[in-house]
């Protein structure tokens, strides 16, 4: 509560971005929007290659969010958001891989 | 008219049970009572600006204890008809369809709507305090998931008299709570009352995690926070990652329920033991937010009154760490039986084991902190040192369930229930109830009376032997959870009549408990310095109870048990720290809007269960009204001047 910001202005203190960084990021982003949608549109590829250009694209598109527009790479120490960030892409991956494990074995049920 | 009229209330209401008709009656004449008491004591206005619209956590905190003891006691009822039911062979006190809602109920609100919320009360009793702080980081937001809890409880707990209860169990598995199964609107109040409550939990989780890392007072460093603080930080990183799961998991059944999804069915490429997977990642989090925090409690108290330092408090930390992240890898010990092969069972069998590891390293030092101490047996130390062995029998028969080949025998029996009761009221119970013993001087500002405390103590931990080691037995015997009857000859009569005595011991205890209360209240006797238990932490070093602000300067922190440093060094002779001068204290607003946007949320959620659009979309825009209005509102804080706080402060410290 003692951080609570009255006056708008000095809230957007310290978050290190600059036009050329939001622009590069905002080029980058259309950039990675736009590859799976042509792709898709024009059949360029079979399945399992769209399949997994699209999911590459997702995987940059948020790294670039987090980077660019979420200044991840700015936090100062100690870096709360990294950890937390790290910890839900762990589990994350607990989540995904462990189900498909399990459900796999389970294949005799379904 | 009159009979469309009849027909809607006979749709609407439950009817045809006269144990719930009794209930109906007994609800209706208390709400009358207390809108009467009320208005007749013109009370409304103070009601709304005292309490529904406070952001002071200290506020927040005793509404949730207060709503889970409410909801303590509706659990305990359930408990207590299932055990009349179970008391002999074919008994028909309870049928069976009623028998199902009422241990489905039993079970959603003894784990959300009690023991959360009771921990979420400690929290935000506890936690500003010890860090010495004047409020947690989001006032508003902690306003605003207390009333996302409140009514959430409630859209569920309507549901046993308007629509028809859940019966499809605590954690609604699929087949039989789907639409195929459960076409009734138990399971929707289930889904809805539980999405809304979930939010508030999360947010807590949240907002909670932000106030221990950033709003420690000046000189704390993470390594000095007290016990319970720690235990607090494990526990809401667990909410924050657990929670989302449970969220996402109930809005697939609800796709399905709803839209006609196939997520879990058994046609259409469903399947539901996708579900049992994901609601244990979930569940098995779940179990370890709710004991973790015990865990803090029992830390402090054992410190205090043993007049020693924490033993090992490096490992302790590293205990509670760990628990919270190991405790994401092991989910699937809750369906070992499900067929997933060797290999799976063999990997979740083992980090079961593992994690009971950590758990054992934190017995050893509550007893090596006991060791050699001063010790007083207060009704909180008695609490700690009952909790111990209670706790170390429910960890190891745990390890035996974690056991995979075993556990296809004891899987779904009264072994297993006896197991998480041991646990969850021998841990979370007793740990809870030990904190509130502990803290209820610094919450309330007298004591309560000790006396008939250890008669409450004594019924408890009494009360639960008897009940739940009987069910071990009978869990080897054979009997299976969940079922409502069972034959004369298979012998279980004896050991379920004692589990019901035992039972009944546990309903005198709180009948005990309440009657403490409401003593000391009669005989209410001001606590004149603020350190009741001779404390060593920084709550303890301010008025009971606490001002508005808590803290009229914040503390410097230089060590660990701070304040029992400080006063250590006064004892010796040495100067007390020097005071700063004071200075106007910034703080926040209070806010209707989180109780009207929560109401918003219960009339949208009653929309759905009933498939009302009428009533769901106003709901729904009402929420988004109250989010609009909370973004521009600029006037959300205001400073006390420093001479009111001076006048507080001397108001307070001069009755010492
Ligand atoms: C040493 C630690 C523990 C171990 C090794 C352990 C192990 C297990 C295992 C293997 C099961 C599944 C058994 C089955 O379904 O057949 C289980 C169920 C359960 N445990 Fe534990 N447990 C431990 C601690 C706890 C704690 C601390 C709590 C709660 C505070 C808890 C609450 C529960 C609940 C509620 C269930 C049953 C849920 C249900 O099926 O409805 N356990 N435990
Ligand atoms: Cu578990």
């Amino acid at each position: 509560m003692e951080k609570h910001n009255t006056h708008g202005h000095d809230a957007h203190e310290s978050h290190g971005g600059s036009m050329k960084s939001y622009v590069i990021g905002f080029l980058f982003s259309i950039v990675l929007t736009i590859i799976p949608l042509v792709v898709v549109l024009n059949d360029l590829l079979n399945k399992t290659a769209t399949t997994v250009l699209i999911l590459v694209m997702a995987v940059l598109q948020f790294a670039v969010q987090l980077i660019f527009f979420m200044h991840i790479k700015d936090e100062k120490k100690p870096r709360f958001n990294l950890m937390a960030l790290i910890f839900g892409l762990v589990i994350l991956l607990t989540i995904v891989a462990g189900s498909i494990w399990i459900m796999t074995y389970n294949t005799v049920a379904s | 008219m009159l009979d469309k009229i009849k027909e809607f209330a006979s749709e609407f209401f439950v009817t045809g049970d006269p144990l719930i008709l009794g209930a109906q009656v007994s609800i209706g004449l208390s709400l009358v009572a207390i809108i009467f008491v009320l208005t007749f004591f013109k009370k409304w206005r103070w009601l709304w600006t005292e309490w529904l619209t406070s952001v002071d956590h200290k506020k927040i905190g005793i509404m949730y204890i207060i709503a889970s003891i409410l909801m303590l006691f509706r659990g305990g009822v359930d408990a207590l008809l299932m055990r009349v039911q179970l008391a002999a062979p074919e008994l028909e006190f309870l049928h069976a369809e009623h028998y199902n809602q009422i241990f489905t109920t039993h079970g959603v609100i003894m784990i959300l709507f009690m023991a959360m919320p009771l921990m979420f009360g400690l929290f935000n009793i506890v936690v500003p305090l010890q860090i010495g702080a004047r409020d947690v980081a989001f006032p508003f937001l902690n306003s605003l998931s207390f009333w996302m809890f409140f009514f959430g409880a409630m859209l569920f707990n309507v549901s046993f008299i308007i629509g028809g209860s859940p019966d499809a169990g605590w954690l609604a598995y699929p087949p039989l709570s789907e639409l195929s199964g459960s076409p009734g609107l138990g399971q929707d109040f289930y889904i809805w009352g539980i999405q809304i409550s979930g939010i508030g939990s999360l947010a807590t989780g949240i907002n909670f995690v932000v106030t221990i890392l950033k709003m420690r007072a000046p000189g704390m460093k993470l390594m000095q926070m007290p016990m319970f603080v720690w235990s607090v930080l494990s526990s809401c990183v667990t909410i924050m990652f657990a929670f989302p799961i449970l969220t996402v998991t109930l809005f697939l059944l609800f796709l399905d329920r709803y839209l006609g999804a196939h997520f879990f069915t058994l046609d259409g490429g469903g399947n539901p033991m996708m579900y049992i997977n994901l609601i244990w990642m979930w569940g098995h989090p779940e179990v370890y937010i709710v004991i973790l925090p015990a865990f803090g409690i029992f830390s402090e108290i054992v410190s205090t009154f043993s007049k020693k330092k924490l033993f090992g408090y490096k490992s302790m930390v590293f205990a509670l760490m760990s628990i919270s992240f190991f405790s994401f890898f092991t989910w699937a010990h809750h369906f070992f039986t499900m067929g997933s092969g060797a290999n799976v069972n063999a990997f979740f069998a083992l980090t079961t084991m593992l994690i009971a590891i950590p758990t054992g390293v934190k017995v050893f030092n509550w007893l090596f902190t006991m060791y050699r101490g001063r010790i007083k047996f207060t009704t909180p130390m008695m609490w700690t040192v009952a909790f111990i062995p209670c706790f170390v029998v429910g960890g190891m028969t745990g390890v035996l369930l974690s056991v995979a080949p075993a556990d296809f025998q004891f899987h779904n029996s009264y072994f297993l229930i006896a197991h998480f009761h041991q646990v969850l009221i021998g841990g979370v119970v007793f740990g809870y109830f030990a904190g509130l013993y502990y803290w209820w001087p610094k919450m309330f500002g007298f004591r309560l009376h000790e006396g008939l405390g250890k008669w409450a103590f004594w019924f408890w931990n009494i009360g639960f032997y008897v009940c739940f080691m009987p069910q071990y037995a009978l869990g080897l015997m054979g009997m299976t959870r969940r079922v409502n009857t069972y034959d004369f000859d298979m012998g279980w009569q004896p050991l379920n009549v004692i589990s019901t005595v035992g039972a009944f011991l546990m309903g005198a205890a709180f009948i005990f408990q309440v009657w403490q209360i409401a003593h000391s209240i009669k005989f209410y006797k001001k606590e004149k310095d603020g350190d009741a238990w001779d404390g060593r932490t920084l709550e303890w070093s301010i008025p009971s109870p606490a001002p508005l602000y808590n803290f009229a300067r914040l503390p410097q922190v230089t060590s660990q048990d701070d304040w029992w440093e400080e006063k250590q060094r006064i004892a010796a002779g040495e100067p007390a720290k020097p005071l700063a001068p004071l200075e106007p204290i910034h703080m926040p607003k209070n806010s209707g809007i989180p109780f009207i946007m929560s109401v918003c949320w219960f009339t949208a959620g009653f929309g759905f269960v009933w498939d009302w659009l009428w009533m769901a979309i106003p709901g729904l825009i009402g929420v988004a009204v109250c989010m609009l209005a909370r973004s521009f509102s600029y006037d959300t804080d205001y400073y006390i001047p420093v001479d009111e706080i001076e006048r507080t402060e001397a108001a307070l410290r001069g009755t010492k």
